[in-house]
């Protein structure tokens, strides 16, 4: 068997996703972040940082869901591909109209 | 005798694929990948269409910030019951199981709750689908987001009968998994949508 299936076999029966304890401190985290995006959002000497400091937040909170809690860390890396290659396109779908459209 | 053995083995084995990876969880993978497409098309709509109209109400104007806040949490918390639930059912703890996929569907639904009040709220205030430009873009997107969450509880509230039923054992754990990534998914665009319409107004 090879390396790849031998990963693919190990992580598919769950021995490889992380612990309970694991997965309470990834929800600490995303609780903190969605606290401190809040609070970002009232304070009026981040108006200028504003939209950097929520995307990149919005961005990390996605980021630990996909990988912690949705497994792509410890899954096979074909899941990946198949899930980030549609959102990167769906991001520059985004931008392309917001820039047809003269909102960018 | 021979088909007991087979129906045994199917059970107890994963079956072969050229790639060595389970077809029912690629396929839910590209599925996911597509529903990236279909919510990044509505949130598209939503920021092109943003800051265009001429009458109210304006999201600065109605847009409630703690509320959703609750709401965010909520579905945040919905994702670590589903995880849990997921381990469980790993384990062979049926009960675990069961308490968790309750909990993960009762958050669920009270997320839908909040929905349904916001939009409520929203419409008292004279925001409707026909409004304007925000009232349309705003509600087909969060609606068809609400509309999955609900397809989401009723799958929670399926399992939660197989496993009350004893038809959840280990083996089946895929069938968890499965809806687990779902959930997920549901949860981190929410995450988008909590940032891009009701932070960045």
């Amino acid at each position: 068997m090879s390396d790849h299936t031998t990963h693919a076999a190990h992580t598919e029966g769950g021995h490889g996703h992380p612990g309970a304890k694991q997965y309470l401190g990834i929800a600490i985290v995303l609780t903190l972040i969605t606290a401190v995006e809040v609070a970002v959002f009232y304070v009026p000497a981040m108006k200028g940082m504003l939209v950097p400091t929520l995307l990149s937040l919005s961005a990390l909170k996605f980021a630990l869901v996909a990988m912690f809690y949705m497994h792509l860390k410890f899954d096979h890396r074909l899941f990946s591909w198949l899930f980030v290659v549609p959102m990167v396109i769906a991001t520059f779908v985004i931008l392309a109209l917001m820039k047809l459209f003269g909102r960018w | 005798m021979a088909a007991v053995a087979v129906a045994h083995s199917e059970a107890h084995e994963p079956h072969h694929t050229s790639t060595g990876l389970n077809s029912r969880k690629m396929v839910f993978w590209a599925f996911l990948g597509s529903e990236c497409m279909f919510f990044g098309s509505l949130i598209a709509t939503y920021l092109v269409y943003k800051g265009r109209d001429s009458i109210g109400p304006h999201p600065h104007e109605i847009l409630n910030i703690p509320f959703t806040s609750v709401s965010a949490f909520v579905l945040l918390m919905s994702s670590l019951t589903m995880v849990l639930a997921l381990a469980a059912v790993q384990r062979g703890n049926n009960k675990g199981t069961k308490i968790w996929l309750a909990a993960t569907a009762l958050l669920g639904m009270m997320f839908i709750g909040g929905q349904v009040y916001e939009f409520s709220q929203f419409f008292h205030e004279g925001l409707k689908l026909q409004t304007n430009l925000f009232g349309c873009s705003f509600f087909v997107l969060t609606g068809f987001h609400g509309t999955h969450v609900t397809v989401g509880v009723i799958w929670l509230w399926t399992l939660f009968v197989l496993a009350s039923r004893g038809k959840l054992p280990t083996e089946k754990a895929l069938d968890v998994e499965i809806a687990g990534l779902y959930w997920h998914f549901v949860d981190v665009v929410w995450i988008a949508i909590f940032t891009l319409i009701y932070l960045l107004q």
